[in-house]
């Protein structure tokens, strides 16, 4: 029960299992998401981009408009799921992950915000007001860049080692 | 175990924190093998489906660049359809340039500006052009001046010399060839007049306005063996071309019906178009605009909105039904309709039409064992598409083409039964600009159904019209056919008139082949 205990994280055994679990799932989802992409030669951002609304819309339209910038972000939005994946599931460099998820996040949720009176080309598969999926993954994200775990269960234990202060 | 575990951080690394630390590592062993099993299936299963169809995955190549020498173009009719066509040649007004340049500046996924600078130079020239009304005709000088692509104040070329009448035009020796885009009742006159004249046509559709001239404008292009393309573009839309290729390979097996649409729900959709200001009696050349067609007195709504009166028109049935089922002929070479039945009538433009803004016309082809249903309606966007219905698939063919096993279908039912096949997710998809695929993700369906797929892409979209004046400027230099030849024109002009005449007749209306004749 005590086990896990120590100063940086102070959490039960219980407790650090479901975080490292929960940690574990949200990055199976950006690994998988990412891979997807990656596997897919002919995967684009851009219906998605074009599909933006809300205030930012004019933004992300923008770079789908630009064949170079557009290139950049399939790039930058592929790589950097697979990567905040494996870091989240691996536990390594876990909190640079854990934020870079959530920096990708609000990307998302920028681009397609759930706000009643915006109407996407995809519809989604359940029934959003304000908070969808991706606002709820983006507050997970945030609880365990609160709580971290990869000192615990990670490879973070054997690069920074369990008590390091800054991880 | 305080002991121990004060032991193990003097320690440093050990072996608990290695287990600890590589704990989760299954877990990407377990999503690497699930991925190599699903990517399997998937390959699997996208292998069998497009062995089972044979159909080409890419998209219909470019033609190559227009060369060999310079072509001399008179245009005849500068009105809306006059102008897209000159966009199509390559020959913009500076002032129209202008806007789209300023339009770029302002909103960067407006290309039309890019989309127009980049557009393949044909090797034409302009030589003369023709309009009833010198507005009109004075903005066609100025615009086939404009060799430039050049906004205003741009360097222009020599001043074009601008005919009062086609026939001066056609007459020309600065004339090789003519592009019409004239009210329907002037389409088969010209033809006629061109085609002696020896200089070779593209005409807007539909190729007539009466049954009778159809016959004579056939037989004046077949002698004198001018170059000749109707306006369909259509015929260089490649979604359509993947649908022939899907029915040479008999993806849908026997198809007995086929629907087609047309729904639009705004003035400009309904021909009321705007009145030039300009307009007059002293700008307009009104007698050389009533042509054959019944005397009026000089009436401006007539001339601009001429579409809504069978005077100068072909209704429904020839403006619009003409694209529709050009495209069914395009793909499954039907030919002239055994019978024709039409209904309808004018339901919400009640401003003094004479043609009908609501049509239903069902068509027969049972040597093809098939009906081929038109419905209309010029009061409701709700799209509707075109559909194509076989025994083992269907197909909804537009900018793009979908294609889904029939649950029922006796070639496919083996697949269908193993899982190979699902009904629910198309067999094949086309979408411009992505290529072809069995089986595209329901996310990209959605974005290309609504245009977001190929709408902005980076200016490299190529104009249909465009692509149809080439082929027509190509065949003219290399001794060619074209696509939508005065064959395939008498036939669309058949089918369109009788198509009317069943509207007229309140009755079924036949095509006796061996007369070639419509039987009313």
């Amino acid at each position: 029960m005590t086990a896990y205990m120590n100063e940086q994280t102070p959490l039960s055994g219980r407790q650090a299992t479901w975080l490292v679990l929960l940690r574990v799932a949200i990055g199976w989802h950006f690994l998988y998401e990412g891979l997807v992409k990656v596997f897919n030669p002919s995967w684009s951002p851009l219906g998605y981009l074009m599909d933006s609304k809300g205030i930012f819309a004019p933004l992300f339209t923008a770079m789908a408009s630009n064949p170079t910038v557009l290139g950049a972000v399939d790039f930058l939005n592929q790589w950097g799921l697979v990567l905040i994946g494996l870091g989240l599931i691996l536990g390594v460099f876990t909190r640079w992950a854990t934020a870079a998820g959530m920096l990708l996040l609000v990307f998302y949720y920028l681009s397609h915000p759930p706000f009643p009176g915006l109407n996407y080309a995809l519809p989604s598969e359940g029934s959003y007001f304000f908070i969808d999926k991706v606002f709820i993954e983006f507050l997970a994200l945030g609880v365990l860049l609160r709580f971290p775990t990869g000192r615990i269960i990670g490879i973070d234990r054997l690069i920074f080692g369990k008590n390091h202060k800054n991880l | 175990m305080e002991e121990n575990k004060k032991q193990e951080e003097n320690q440093g690394i050990t072996r608990r924190d290695v287990v600890r630390g590589l704990a989760t590592v299954p877990v990407l062993g377990a999503v690497a093998y699930g991925l190599y099993k699903k990517k399997n299936l998937d390959r699997y299963l996208k292998h069998s489906i497009s062995e089972e169809l044979g159909m080409s995955a890419g998209e219909p190549a470019h033609p190559p660049k227009s060369e060999g020498r310079e072509i001399r173009i008179g245009l005849i009719g500068f009105g809306i359809r006059g102008k897209q066509l000159a966009k199509g040649l390559g020959f913009a007004h500076p002032s129209q340039v202008e806007e789209w340049r300023k339009a770029a500046e302002e909103n960067k996924n407006d290309y039309r500006y890019l989309d127009f600078r980049s557009q393949e130079d044909l090797n034409i020239r302009i030589t003369a052009v023709c309009d009833v009304f010198d507005t009109y005709g004075e903005r066609a000088r100025e615009t086939a001046a404009n060799i430039h692509r050049e906004g205003s104040g741009g360097p222009m070329g020599e001043p074009v010399k601008r005919y009062a009448n086609y026939k001066e035009l056609i007459a020309s020796p600065e004339v090789d060839a003519v592009v019409i885009a004239t009210p329907d009742h002037w389409h088969g006159p010209m033809t006629i007049e061109a085609a002696r004249a020896g200089k070779h046509v593209y005409c807007e559709k539909p190729l007539t306005w009466s049954v009778e001239e159809t016959y004579e404008v056939r037989k004046a292009v077949v002698e004198s063996g001018v170059v000749f393309q109707l306006g369909h573009q259509g015929r260089q839309t490649d979604a359509y071309l993947k649908a022939r290729e899907a029915i040479e390979k008999n993806v849908l097996g026997p198809v007995n019906l086929i629907e087609v649409t047309t729904n639009r729900n705004d003035p400009n959709g309904a021909w009321v178009y705007d009145i030039h200001k300009e307009a007059n009696e002293a700008t307009i050349d009104w007698e050389q605009f009533i042509g054959q067609a019944p005397w009026h007195d000089f009436s401006l709504e007539r001339f601009f909105r001429w579409r809504c009166w069978w005077d100068y028109s072909t209704g429904l049935s020839g403006d619009l039904l003409t694209h529709e089922y050009d495209a069914i002929n395009q793909i499954l070479n039907v030919g002239i309709p055994h019978s024709a039945m039409s209904t309808g009538g004018i339901y919400f433009f009640k401003d003094g039409r004479t043609v009908p803004d609501v049509l239903t016309t069902v068509f027969e082809f049972p040597e093809k064992n098939l009906s081929l249903l038109y419905s209309a309606t010029l009061s409701s966007q709700m799209d509707r598409g075109k559909r194509v219905m076989g025994h083992d698939a269907y197909m909804e063919m537009g900018s793009t083409l979908t294609i889904y096993a029939d649950p029922r279908s006796t070639r496919y039912a083996d697949k269908i039964k193993k899982g190979i096949i699902k009904p629910d997710m198309p067999i094949y998809s086309y979408i411009p600009g992505r290529g072809a695929d069995t089986i595209t993700s329901a996310t990209e369906r959605y974005f290309a159904g609504r245009g977001l797929l190929y709408t902005y892409r980076g200016g490299k979209r190529v104009d249909t019209t465009h692509l149809h004046l080439k082929e027509w400027l190509d065949a003219i230099r290399q001794g060619k056919q074209t696509s939508c030849d005065i064959h395939n024109g008498f036939e669309e002009a058949m089918t369109a008139h009788m198509g009317t005449l069943s509207y007229h007749h309140k009755k079924q209306v036949f095509w006796d082949k061996e007369s070639e004749s419509i039987i009313v």
